[in-house]
C-alpha cells in the first residue's frame, strides 16, 4: 500500500534527518514508530506528503506507477487528499468552529469559491455530522476550536483526516499534550477507526507503553535510520536500548 | 577570613576607553557649539506676544452658524475621503500583505512587495497630497488617492508582519488535506490573522481621517480644505468652529476604534 525506496532528507544546515529509508506497509496494518526525539519520525512522515520535500528517494503509494515525489504541484493534491493527517498539539484551526475543521478536510474536492462560501456538498455535511457523532461532539459543531478540551480537539483532528476518506492515516504524536487517560482513549479511537475502515497508519509515538499495547507492528528510528522493525512483543530491552541509549528498560518490556 | 575586598564596577558600553573619552569630547563639543551660536531673538519674542494674543482672542466666539454649509460639505467631503480611502487601501493592502510575509511568499514576489511597501511609506501623506493634487486638481478624489497609497505602506506592513508570526501547524495541517493555495489563504491563514485585520482597519480609518484634515490645507478638499479658506478670508470665528469639529470627530472616531478594537478577540 504505502513503500518507500532509500527515502533521504538533509536540511539545509547539513542536518541527515532521514538516512535511506526502506519500508513497505500492507492494507491496513497499524505501525507505530518510536524512537528518541530528532530521530527523525515527524520528517519522515511528512516526507510522504511531502509537506517537508524529500532530498532523495521514492515513494509509492497505493499501488499507483508513479513515484510521489515526482509528482507535480495538482496531482500531489490529489495524494494528499487520500492521505489523511493527525497532529501533535491537535493543529486545528482555532478561530474556525468545529465543523469548519471538519469540513476543512474535503476541501481537496470543492472548488474555492465554494469553500469560501462554505457551501459544502450536502453528503459531505451529512458526513462530518456522523462523523461527530461518532466521536461524540455533535452537539459541539458550532463550537469555535479553542473552546474544547485538549481530548475533544484531538477527536476533531481524527474526524478532519477521517472526512476525507483516506486510506492512509499518518499521525504525528497523537497523544503529546493529553493526560494518560485521554492518551489511551485516543489510541484506541484511532485504532478502532482504522480497522473500521480497513485504513492503513502509521503512528508516531514516544510512549512505548501505548505503542506496544496499540499498534500490531512497531519500527524503531533511531537518527535517521529504521533498527527495529517487528512484532510489539519483540521489544526486549537489549533492542529498547538500542533505540533510546542505555536506561533501566525491565519494566517496559512486555512479558 | 578573606582579607582581600572584593572589588567590582560595571563594564562601560563601550570597551575602548579612547574611544570613549573621545566619543564623548566629540558629542559635547558639537552641542556646546549648537547652544552657541542659536540667536534668539528677543526683541521678536516681546513683540509676538501681544500679536499672539490678539490671534488667539479672535476666535472667540467660535462661529458655526455663518459657514454652516461649508462647514457640512467638508465634514461630508473628508468623511467619504477617508472611507472610500480606507476601502480600497485595505484591498490593495491584502494581496500585497500575502506577498511581503516571507513564510508565503517566494523570494522573487517578497522583495517585490517588500518595495511597494516602502516606496509607499517613504512618502509622508502631505507631500503625496502635494504631487496629486497638481496631478489631478484640487479637491477630495486627489486626497483620496493620496490616503489610499498611504494606507498601503501603513496596513500592508503590519499585516504581513502578523501573518508571518501564524502558528505553522494549523496552516499545515490545511495544506495536508489537499487544498489549494487559495483555499489554503482562507482556511490555514485568513482566520488567525483576523483579529489584527479588523484592528488594523479601524485603527487606519481612525489615522485617515485625521490625515484628511492635514490633507485638505495643500488641496485635498474635505475639511482641511474649509480651514485654509477661513483663513484665507480672515474668518477667524469660523475657523475655531472648524477647529472644534475636526478636535471632536477625531475624539469619537479614536474612541469608538480604540473600543471596537478591545473588543475583539
Amino acid at each position: 500500500m504505502l513503500k518507500t525506496i532509500n527515502l533521504k532528507k538533509v536540511y539545509p544546515n547539513g542536518e541527515e534527518a532521514l538516512k535511506g529509508i526502506n519500508l513497505e506497509i500492507p492494507n491496513g496494518q497499524v505501525v507505530a514508530l518510536i524512537g528518541p526525539s530528532g530521530a527523525g519520525k515527524s520528517t519522515f512522515i511528512r516526507t510522504i506528503n511531502r509537506l517537508v520535500e524529500p532530498t532523495s528517494g521514492k515513494v509509492y503509494f497505493a499501488n499507483k506507477k508513479n513515484d510521489i515525489t515526482s509528482l507535480n504541484k495538482s496531482k500531489l493534491r490529489k495524494i494528499r487528499r487520500q492521505i489523511g493527517m493527525i497532529f501533535q498539539e491537535f493543529a486545528l484551526v482555532e478561530r474556525l468552529s468545529v465543523m469548519e475543521n471538519v469540513l476543512s478536510g474535503r476541501l481537496g474536492y470543492v472548488g474555492f469559491w465554494n469553500s469560501f462560501f462554505r457551501k459544502f456538498p450536502q453528503k459531505d455535511i451529512e458526513e462530518a455530522f456522523r462523523l461527530l457523532q461518532r466521536i461524540g461532539l455533535e452537539h459541539m459543531l458550532d463550537k469555535r476550536a479553542d473552546e474544547l478540551s485538549g481530548g475533544q480537539r484531538q477527536r476533531v483532528g481524527i474526524a478532519r483526516a477521517l472526512i476525507q476518506n483516506p486510506m492512509l492515516l499518518l499521525v504525528d504524536e497523537p497523544t503529546a499534550s493529553l493526560d494518560p487517560k485521554n492518551s489511551r482513549q485516543i489510541m484506541r479511537l484511532i485504532c478502532e477507526l482504522c480497522k473500521e475502515r480497513n485504513l492503513a497508519a502509521i503512528i508516531n509515538i514516544h510512549d512505548v507503553f501505548l505503542a506496544q499495547n496499540f499498534a500490531e507492528r512497531i519500527i524503531g528510528l533511531k537518527a535517521g535510520e529504521i533498527v527495529y522493525d517487528g512484532k510489539p512483543s519483540g521489544l526486549s530491552e537489549t533492542i529498547l536500548t538500542k533505540i533510546y541509549g542505555e536506561e533501566d528498560w525491565s519494566k517496559n518490556v512486555a512479558n | 577570613m578573606n582579607d582581600k575586598k572584593v572589588i567590582w564596577k560595571r563594564k562601560p558600553l563601550i570597551k575602548n576607553r579612547l574611544l570613549r573619552i573621545g566619543l564623548i569630547l566629540l558629542i559635547s563639543t558639537y552641542l556646546l557649539s549648537v547652544f552657541l551660536t542659536t540667536e534668539i531673538d528677543w526683541q521678536r519674542i516681546l513683540e509676538g506676544i501681544p500679536r499672539g494674543k490678539n490671534f488667539i482672542f479672535a476666535f472667540f466666539p467660535p462661529d458655526f452658524i455663518t459657514r454652516s454649509d461649508e462647514i457640512l460639505a467638508g465634514i461630508f467631503e473628508s468623511l467619504w475621503m477617508t472611507i472610500v480611502a480606507t476601502i480600497v487601501g485595505i484591498l490593495i493592502s491584502i494581496p500585497v500583505s500575502l506577498g511581503a510575509a516571507k513564510n508565503i511568499a517566494p523570494k522573487f514576489v517578497y522583495f517585490l512587495s517588500r518595495g511597494v511597501i516602502t516606496l509607499s511609506r517613504s512618502f509622508q501623506e502631505v507631500i503625496l497630497a502635494i504631487f496629486f493634487v497638481k496631478l489631478m486638481g484640487f479637491g477630495p478624489f486627489a486626497g483620496m488617492v493620496t490616503l489610499s497609497l498611504s494606507t498601503i505602506g501603513f496596513f500592508a506592513k503590519l499585516l504581513s508582519e502578523d501573518i508571518e508570526d501564524i502558528n505553522k501547524s494549523q496552516a499545515e495541517a490545511i495544506k495536508s488535506t489537499g487544498s489549494s493555495w487559495f483555499q489554503w489563504v482562507n482556511y490555514g491563514v485568513q482566520p488567525q490573522v483576523m483579529p489584527r485585520f479588523i484592528g488594523l482597519s479601524l485603527y487606519r480609518l481612525d489615522i485617515n481621517f485625521r490625515e484628511s484634515a492635514v490633507i485638505g490645507i495643500v488641496g485635498g478638499g474635505g475639511i482641511g480644505s474649509t480651514l485654509n479658506t477661513a483663513f484665507d478670508r480672515y474668518e477667524f470665528e469660523t475657523a475655531a468652529a472648524v477647529l472644534i469639529v475636526i478636535i471632536s470627530i477625531v475624539m469619537i472616531v479614536e474612541y469608538t476604534s480604540s473600543h471596537l478594537r478591545k473588543l475583539i478577540k
